[in-house]
């Protein structure tokens, strides 16, 4: 496979080595740019391995408190479930934004892919659609959280179910993704707005579209791992 | 295909591991309806990973990356393991002192 990179002064340099760690140590040891992506680009990996850090310490801070307590975890099960015309659901409400966040994410990787073919419309209706579920996604935060504080008397330092570091990881935990869902739903809404206005056209590259796309999915692959270690464990 | 085009794939592609994340989001759930034990978490834990690797390899656009560019991202997370692995430790270790501390009150 033929392989070009593009120095920063805008030289296209071929490069030698395509697989293995030869290509690795191809492109940190030549005098150039390392990574042959955008910087943009590069530079998002780079914040969302600094999330990763993040949210790993949160996910392993819930893990120690959780082995650490002498009393019984609440039931997660339990705690989410809800009832729906007389039939009780467990953990209902989680199953249903945990759908809404992936179809978010299909929504924008078609998005991306748009955007690349410079079909205007079609990015911006679908990254629109993606800010939509993000937002549907918050508010069904908001309505648990309400549930949780006011009806089941859940509070960061105790709850009447069981272990008081429940409430401390949970509202750290969701607390801080939720926070990142809304970040991303403005974020999404600024660069669907210069996808409108042509902002990219005239700029030659819709690269941006595929970094907020970046963002987006990192915030899906984040709840996958909290529905699996928070919700279901 | 990493050129400074940018990345385009078929868009089949996509509507495929959309699918699958959906169909895979079921199983997760559905073993919510499993009795506890070493299963369930088996499950869990590989439903998870299947999930997260499909959002990273595909939506991500990880495959078809330069392997320079996927290793600086995720060389650094296997430090995450042996951070696992510490507290874990720590935790048992807490957990313990707690247990025989109660044991005697004041």
């Amino acid at each position: 496979m033929a392989y070009e990179a593009v120095t920063n002064t805008g030289e296209t340099l071929a490069v030698a080595e395509t697989h293995g760690w030869n290509s690795v140590i191809s492109d940190w040891s030549a005098d150039k740019q390392t990574f042959g992506v955008p910087w943009g680009k590069a530079m998002m990996w780079i914040f969302l391995l600094s999330d990763i850090f993040i949210f790993s310490c949160f996910l392993i801070g819930y893990m120690s408190v959780r082995i650490a307590t002498t009393e019984p975890w609440p039931d997660t099960s339990e705690v989410f479930a809800m009832t729906i015309a007389g039939q009780h659901i467990p953990l209902l409400l989680i199953a249903i934004m945990t759908f809404i966040l992936i179809s978010s994410s299909g929504t924008m990787a078609m998005a991306v892919n748009f955007g690349y073919r410079r079909d205007k419309k079609k990015t911006a209706a679908l990254m629109l659609a993606t800010a939509a579920f993000g937002a549907a996604f918050v508010g069904m935060q908001a309505f648990e959280w309400t549930k949780l504080i006011v009806e089941e008397g859940v509070r960061p330092w105790g709850n009447p179910m069981g272990a008081p570091q429940f409430g401390s990881s949970f509202f750290m935990i969701t607390g801080f993704h939720g926070a990142h869902v809304t970040a991303g739903v403005i974020y999404l809404l600024v660069v669907a707005k210069r996808v409108i206005t042509g902002f990219y056209d005239r700029k030659g590259s819709y690269e941006t579209v595929e970094i907020t796309g970046l963002y987006w999915h990192f915030v899906d692959l984040v709840w996958v791992f909290i529905f699996a270690l928070f919700y279901l464990w | 295909m990493a050129t400074a085009e940018g990345q385009q794939h078929p868009i089949k592609i996509y509507l495929w591991i959309w699918f699958l994340l959906f169909l895979f989001s079921g199983f997760s759930y559905g073993t919510d309806f499993m009795p506890d034990g070493p299963l369930r978490t088996t499950l869990i834990l590989t439903f998870m990973l299947v999930k997260a690797g499909l959002i990273i390899a595909i939506f991500m656009h990880m495959a078809w990356e330069r392997l320079a560019l996927i290793y600086a991202i995720f060389l650094p997370p296997v430090f995450i393991l042996v951070f696992i692995v510490l507290m874990t430790i720590e935790g048992d270790y807490t957990f313990l002192t707690r247990e025989i501390m109660f044991m005697f009150p004041g």
